[in-house]
């Protein structure tokens, strides 16, 4: 594993403009249950293992490791919170055929990112075919930057789970075949594109989450575009890109735009995004992805 | 040269060192505890949690520092946080919110299994904290579920 991919320490800098807020009460848990092979779980909690902590500082905050395979959420886990405060029309998000006849690497890897967020809403709406289609161009584009190989396997077992309606364990084959290709693109030490695929199939969920939270507004709702550090953290991961990737006029003027996003998703944590910051984000995030299908 | 070779082996610590994700290059007690960790993981999967592909794993040596990891959860879904160690060991695993207070409720242990449970009261940046108390040096691996 290249040591790019080490986690790395990243300031905290949504926290000098989030005011601390008390947090209610967490919302009830669902009882632990028993590991396979161990004895049954506690029905209530069991103590800590050891002294807890009751809090952490800023210091602590600040030097917090972060990493792609754990910082940034999954399409799936945005789309599930989503799914729990409204009644999402999934089909009405799939959108046209994509232009899988790209030539520049750092466009397909983030058409590839994009289409695995496409992958997750399909796979939402219970749409085979749908799926199949995705699955067919997620391969094309992975062909296209010569990890044909380890997507095919993946996508096989894509079109398989979509013929037999075996909605679960798609979404964790979706993640699976994400982590495939960019393990892929580690081992061809074209790590840069990991990042690509990660920040193409965010925006594409932004556009996706932002367009669903129009159609079902509601504080509830609203409160799911508020990803701070999220938007810092690919920024900041943009700004480590090779020299040459990092001028690339598509990397630059998505990075532009972030910064844009990152303002509208950075609102106080007892604050909601009004529907007029749902839509600028929307138009912003739209513009973002019409961009990385058309530029070249 | 020297300076070199110095300079050489103090990443090659480092790199040794530092936690790792989602690695290919797993050592064979990051291995196991990711058994231990897949194995509680295995039971919240039975009641509809989605284990993500990726995990989180490193060393842990007694009564250092928590190692915190930075994660984004949203409001309205439900989180554990599995841990496995390869050996029983004393870990302490909790979640803290950007506010830097504890979030995490439902601590459970057996051995070389933990997990906690978080259900966001907010949407943004969690932080999951992992210590050894006390013992012997310990590999750790962790996996996250959601639903």
């Amino acid at each position: 594993m290249s040591f790019d991919r080490r986690v790395s320490a990243l300031a905290a800098l949504c926290w000098a403009c989030t005011p601390l807020i008390a947090a209610g009460p967490p919302a009830a848990t669902t009882p632990l249950p028993p590991a396979p092979g161990a004895p049954a779980a506690p029905t209530t909690p069991a103590p800590p293992a050891a002294p807890d902590v009751p809090g952490i500082s800023k210091a602590d905050i600040a030097a917090a490791l972060t990493s792609d395979s754990m910082t940034v959420p999954l399409p799936g886990e945005l789309l599930a919170a989503l799914s729990k405060q409204c009644k999402p029309n999934w089909s009405a998000e799939f959108r046209g055929p994509v232009n899988t006849a790209l030539t520049s690497r750092a466009q397909i890897a983030l058409n590839l990112g994009a289409l695995i967020a496409d992958g997750y809403v399909a796979v939402e709406a219970q749409d085979s075919q749908q799926v199949k289609n995705i699955g067919r161009d997620i391969l094309a584009l992975g062909k296209a930057l010569g990890i044909g190989n380890e997507v095919i396997a993946r996508g096989s077992s894509i079109a398989q789970f979509a013929e037999n309606n075996e909605w679960n364990a798609l979404k964790e084959e979706l993640e699976a075949t994400q982590n495939e290709v960019k393990n892929a693109m580690e081992k061809i030490r074209d790590e840069d594109l990991v990042i690509m695929i990660s920040l193409g199939g965010w925006i594409r969920g932004m556009e996706i989450v932002t367009d669903i939270i129009l159609r079902n507004f509601s504080d509830a709702t609203a409160s799911l575009v508020r990803q701070p550090q999220l938007a810092s953290y690919l920024r900041g991961k943009i700004a480590h890109l090779s020299p040459k990737l990092r001028e690339d006029p598509l990397i630059v003027s998505l990075d532009r735009q972030l910064v844009d996003v990152e303002k509208l998703v950075s609102f106080p944590l007892d604050a909601t995004a009004s529907r007029e910051e749902v839509q600028k984000l929307k138009d912003a995030v739209t513009a973002m992805v019409k961009e990385m299908t058309t530029k070249n | 040269m020297k300076i070199f070779s110095v300079a050489l082996l103090c990443v090659s610590v480092l790199a040794l060192a530092a936690p790792r994700v989602s690695g290919i290059d797993d050592s064979d007690a990051e291995t196991n505890a990711r058994i231990s960790a897949l194995d509680v993981a295995g039971a919240f999967s039975n009641e509809g949690f989605k284990i993500r592909d990726g995990h989180w794993a490193g060393p842990l040596k007694p009564k250092e520092k928590a190692q915190l990891m930075t994660v984004n959860l949203y409001a309205g879904n439900q989180y554990y946080f599995v841990l496995g160690t390869e050996q029983d060991a004393h870990i302490v695993l909790a979640v803290y919110d950007e506010t830097g207070k504890k979030v995490s409720t439902d601590t459970w242990s057996d051995g070389n299994k933990f997990a906690t449970s978080v259900a966001p009261a907010a949407s943004g940046p969690h932080y999951i904290s992992v210590r050894l108390a006390d013992g012997e040096p310990a590999t750790f691996c962790l996996l996250y579920t959601y639903k």
